[in-house]
């Protein structure tokens, strides 16, 4: 016989117990996807849901510098416990990198993503937010295999160059029937109705936008000064689109 | 311990092969373990004596097969052992290459150039074998 991986049972009976699971993505860099990531995390575990932020963008994660993750201790208990940041759980592979480059091929990548989802125990939550790796590679292909509940939040800038790789990942998704909850504009400069346009042109929610915010970088570290922020009043309004019909 | 989630995904998936055999009674599990993962096996046979108390692969007897792990450099064509290397780490290091084996590619270059570019030619992963 050939040799059963027995992660890939574990992986669907962890994710049992998860209600919804949020793959916030962009097939484009630099568009925002883990500040969002971050934020929809924070916000909605200030509503008092039981809520957790995976973080795997393993070849350039950056949400710990967002949360401000320091003095990592980890604990085990049938598996690895995620940190526990005031109520939000939180996973980062940088708990095991030592802050490092972390460069390796996709087949392997797909495998430390594997590792990651199998040994990382959540316990019961309502939401997980999975800050997605980048592109449509391997990786992606592995999350969509396995976690079949996974609901796509699509990040995209006001550029007509994130949007020409974005449409494909749309596109993508909407061909293997994957649901999409709709995308967010962020970093908003201006009043045109590009991405607007787009967004019926594709048959997706536009879930609405979010300003550029020259100081936003202020703001990480301090969880409570973000969630009281005005990037969290814009995106509280997304949120309450995607919770409508949640429960 | 990181050995009870694996030997509970071990568990659940011998039993799903199990049932797909139609066995009423299993006597033998063996499983493949590679050297990379860096199991404690001792940890690990008694967490999944304790998962298997009650199901049908109660009292099995355990086979560990384990898998010197060699690596083979694709920048160079090195191939190398592993454990030579891994013993040079320091414990934080081994203990992030036990959750996460790929972190090999952070603490361990190969030993001809330098590189981080480097795979796996075996003894990586656990697997479930067999069941009889």
């Amino acid at each position: 016989m050939n040799f059963l991986d027995p992660r890939i049972d574990y992986i669907k009976k962890r994710f049992e117990k998860i209600n919804r699971v949020i793959g916030v993505s962009s097939a484009k860099g630099g568009v925002g996807k883990s500040t969002i990531s971050t934020f929809i995390s924070l916000l909605l575990k200030q509503k008092g849901l039981k809520t957790g932020l995976l973080d795997l963008d393993i070849y350039g994660p950056s949400t710990h510098v967002i949360l401000g993750v320091k003095n990592i201790k980890l604990n085990e208990n049938y598996g690895v416990e995620p940190l526990k940041i005031d109520n939000l759980k939180y996973f980062s592979s940088i708990f095991f990198t030592d802050n490092k480059p972390f460069l390796m091929r996709g087949d392997e990548l797909s495998d430390a993503i594997l590792e990651i989802l199998t040994i990382v125990n959540w316990e019961e939550l309502d939401f997980l937010v999975i800050d997605m790796p980048p592109g449509f590679g391997e990786p992606t292909l592995d999350l969509l295999r396995l976690i079949k509940k996974i609901e796509f939040l699509i990040i995209t800038n006001p550029s007509i160059i994130s949007l020409e790789t974005v449409k494909k990942l749309i596109l993508t998704l909407k061909e293997g029937n994957y649901k999409i909850l709709g995308l967010i504009e962020n970093m908003k400069i201006n009043d045109n109705n590009l991405i607007i346009d787009s967004c019926e042109e594709l048959k997706i929610n536009y879930l609405g936008s979010v300003p550029f915010f020259y100081d936003i970088e202020a703001l990480f570290g301090n969880v409570d000064m973000m969630i009281e922020s005005n990037v969290s009043l814009y995106l509280d309004k997304v949120l309450n689109k995607i919770l409508i019909n949640s429960f | 311990m990181h050995e009870w989630a694996l030997a509970d995904a071990i568990v659940d998936s011998s039993l799903r092969l199990a049932k797909e055999r139609g066995l009423k009674k299993v006597n033998e599990i063996f499983i493949r373990i590679g050297e990379v993962n860096n199991i404690d096996l001792d940890a690990f046979n008694f967490a999944l004596s304790e998962i298997m108390k009650g199901t049908i692969l109660e009292n099995s007897k355990i086979t560990f097969n384990v898998i010197e792990a060699t690596l083979k450099c694709n920048n160079c064509g090195f191939i190398f052992n592993y454990k030579n290397e891994f013993d040079k780490l320091s414990p934080d290091e081994k203990e992030s290459i036990h959750f996460i084996p790929e972190t090999v590619h952070i603490y361990i270059r190969c030993p001809n150039c330098k590189s981080i570019d480097f795979d796996f030619i075996e003894g990586r992963g656990i697997f479930l074998e067999d069941i009889k």
